[in-house]
C-alpha cells in the first residue's frame, strides 16, 4: 500500500535520513521504533509532504506522492496524527473534527463519520462545543485520533501518540489503534514507547541515527537481543 | 453631576463607540492578516486611502453614495490585497534573509508608492465628500418628546455604524461557520497541522491578505462622509490599526473589536475632557499602558477566562 523507496532527507544542508526504505501493506499495523532523534518524525512528515526526498521515492497505492501538494495528499486516503497533537487550540471540539473532513468524500459524510468518532470517543461528544484547548492531555489525544479519523483514510499514520499521557491513557490509546485496525484501517506507527508498540504492531523497524538497522515481525523485534537491550532496558 | 455634565458624558460616549465600530473594522483587517501571517501590514492605511479615493471618485463622477460604493470599492480592494500577496509579498517570503522582518519592510515600502501614486494623481489637497446628509442628525427628543436630557446622533456616522456592525457580524458567521473561515482560523493557529488536515495553506494566506484589504476598503467607505480625504492620511490609519491590534492581542478578532472600541470611546474622552488636540495623545498612552501592563491584549483576559485560570 505504502512503499517508501530508499529515501533521503535534508535539513538544510544536514541529512537526517539515509537510505531509508520501508513498505506498509494493506490492512496491517507498522510500527518505527528508535530513540529521540533517530529520524522517526521526519520520515512520517516526509510520507505526509511537508518535508521533501532529496532522493527515492514514495508511492501510496502504487501512485507516487512525492510531487504532490500536501495538502491534497489527505484526499488520497493518507492521513496524520502529528506528534503533540497539534490540535486548533482556540477551536472547539466539533470544529477540529470538521477540520479533518475538508475534502471529499470525507466532506460527504461529515456528520455520519463524526457520529462515529463520538461513538469511538463519548467523553468527546460531551465535550463537543468545548475549546480543544481545555481539554485535557487524553481528550486532545482523543481529539486528534478522530480528527485523523474523519479523513477517513486509507492508512493513518501516528506520530508518537503517547507522548505526554499517563500510562492508562497510554493503554487506552493503544485499544483505540487496535480497534481502528479491526475496522479496516491500516496504521504506520511511531513511537518510543516500543514495548507496547510492539506487542501490537505486525511488523516494525528499527530507525538508528536515520538508518534502517533492523526490521521484523512485533514479536521477533520483542525478543531480539539489541531491540531489548537498547529499548526495553531488560 | 449636573444634567449638562451628563449630557455631555454620554454624548462622549456614544461618539467614541461610533467612532470605535469603525476603528475595529479597520483593525480587524490588519489583525486577520497578522494571525494568519505573522506580518503586520504597514500599508493598511494606504489602502483604505485608496479605497475612499475610489468611493470619492464614484461621488464625483458618478453620484454613487459612498455606501453604495462600499460594493465597489470592498471587491476592488480584495483583487488588489490578492496581488499585493500574490505577486509581491510571496516572492519575498521565499528569500531566506538575515532579516525575517522583510515583509513587513516590504509593506512601508507598498504603503509609500501607494501615498505618493496618490499624491501623483489626486495632489496633496484636502477633500470632502458633499453627501447631502453630511450634517444631519437624530435627536433624543424627537423619539422622547419629554426626555430629561437632549442628545444627538449624527446620521452618517450613525449609518457607518450600523454598517462597520453588520460586516462585522458577516465577518464572525464567515470565520465561525463556513470551512473556509474555519480553515483562515486553523492556518492562523497552526500552518503545519492546517497543511496536512488539507487546507491550501498558500491560498488563505492570499485569500486572507484579499479579506483584509476589503475589510479596510468597506471602512474607507464608511469614513468618507465623515472625514477629509488627503493622499497622506494613510500613515495615520496604519498607526491606529497597529494600536488596536495591540489593544486587541495580536491576530485576536474578538480582542480586535473590543479593542477598537476601546480607542474609540478612550480618544473621545480625550477630546472632550482634555482637548481635541490631545486625542492622538491618549491615543499613544493607551498604547503604552497595554504594552507595558497587558502585553497580550484583550485577548489574553478573554483566553484566561475561557480556559478557567
Amino acid at each position: 500500500m505504502l512503499e517508501v523507496k530508499n529515501i533521503d532527507v535534508f535539513y538544510g544542508d544536514v541529512q537526517v535520513i539515509w537510505d531509508v526504505a520501508f513498505e506498509v501493506k494493506k490492512g496491517e499495523v507498522v510500527a518505527l521504533i528508535g530513540a529521540n532523534g533517530a529520524g522517526k518524525s521526519t520520515t512520517l512528515k516526509t510520507v505526509a509532504g511537508i518535508l521533501r526526498p532529496k532522493k527515492g521515492e514514495i508511492t501510496f497505492e502504487g501512485v507516487s506522492i512525492n510531487k504532490i501538494e500536501p495538502y491534497k495528499l489527505i484526499e488520497t486516503g493518507l492521513a496524520l496524527c502529528p506528534e503533540a497533537r497539534r490540535l486548533f487550540v482556540e477551536m472547539t471540539v466539533e470544529e477540529n473534527l470538521d477540520m479533518g473532513s475538508l475534502r471529499g468524500e470525507a466532506k460527504k459524510q461529515r456528520q455520519k463519520t463524526k457520529e462515529m468518532v463520538f461513538d469511538l470517543f463519548p467523553r468527546l461528544s460531551e465535550r463537543r462545543r468545548q475549546l480543544a484547548g481545555t481539554l485535557s492531555g487524553g481528550e486532545q489525544q482523543m481529539v486528534a485520533v478522530g480528527r485523523g479519523l474523519m479523513a477517513l483514510p486509507k492508512l493513518l499514520m501516528f506520530d508518537e501518540p503517547s507522548l505526554g499521557l499517563a500510562p492508562i491513557l497510554v493503554r487506552e490509546i493503544f485499544d483505540v489503534i487496535k480497534k481502528i485496525r479491526q475496522e479496516g484501517t491500516t496504521v504506520l506507527i511511531v513511537e518510543q514507547n516500543t514495548k507496547q508498540t510492539l506487542s501490537i504492531a505486525d511488523r516494525a523497524y528499527v530507525l538508528e541515527t536515520g538508518k534502517i538497522t533492523l526490521q521484523g515481525t512485533g514479536q521477533a523485534l520483542l525478543n531480539d537481543e539489541h531491540v531489548k537491550k537498547a529499548y526495553l532496558g531488560v | 453631576m449636573t444634567s449638562v455634565q451628563i449630557e455631555v458624558f454620554l454624548q462622549t460616549l456614544i461618539a467614541g463607540l461610533l467612532l470605535g465600530g469603525l476603528y475595529a473594522l479597520i483593525g480587524l483587517g490588519m489583525t486577520l492578516i497578522m494571525g494568519v501571517m505573522k506580518i503586520i501590514n504597514l500599508a493598511h492605511g494606504e489602502l483604505m486611502m485608496v479605497a475612499m479615493y475610489i468611493a470619492y471618485w464614484m461621488f464625483v463622477l458618478f453620484h454613487i453614495d459612498p455606501y453604495l460604493s462600499i460594493f465597489i470599492a470592498t471587491p476592488i480592494l480584495f483583487l488588489i490585497g490578492i496581488a499585493l500577496q500574490k505577486f509581491l509579498i510571496n516572492p519575498v517570503l521565499k528569500v531566506e534573509s538575515i532579516l525575517p522582518e522583510n515583509q513587513v519592510i516590504l509593506t512601508v515600502g507598498i504603503g509609500m508608492v501607494l501615498a505618493n501614486l496618490a499624491t501623483l494623481f489626486f495632489k496633496s489637497d484636502y477633500r470632502s465628500t458633499p453627501v447631502d446628509y453630511a450634517t444631519n442628525a437624530f435627536y433624543l427628543s424627537d423619539f422622547w418628546k419629554t426626555s430629561p436630557i437632549e442628545l444627538s446622533l449624527s446620521v452618517p456616522w450613525t449609518v457607518s455604524f450600523v454598517f462597520a456592525v453588520i460586516i462585522t457580524i458577516s465577518l464572525w458567521f464567515f470565520l465561525a461557520k463556513t470551512d473556509t473561515g474555519k480553515s483562515i482560523r486553523a492556518t492562523a493557529q497552526d500552518t503545519d497541522a492546517a497543511l496536512l488536515m488539507g487546507v491550501n495553506v498558500k491560498l488563505m494566506r492570499v485569500v486572507t491578505f484579499g479579506i483584509g484589504a476589503g475589510l479596510v476598503g468597506a471602512a474607507g467607505c464608511l469614513f468618507l462622509p465623515i472625514y477629509y480625504l488627503f493622499p497622506s492620511l494613510g500613515g495615520q490609519f496604519t498607526l491606529i490599526a497597529f494600536v488596536i491590534t495591540i489593544l486587541g492581542g495580536l491576530g485576536s478578532t474578538i480582542g480586535a473589536i473590543i479593542g477598537g472600541l476601546i480607542l474609540g470611546v478612550f480618544e473621545s474622552m480625550t477630546a472632550t475632557y482634555v482637548g481635541m488636540g490631545w486625542a492622538p495623545v491618549g491615543r499613544f498612552v493607551i498604547f503604552v499602558v497595554c504594552l507595558i501592563f497587558l502585553p497580550g491584549g484583550v485577548a489574553s483576559i478573554l483566553k484566561r477566562k475561557r480556559l478557567g485560570k
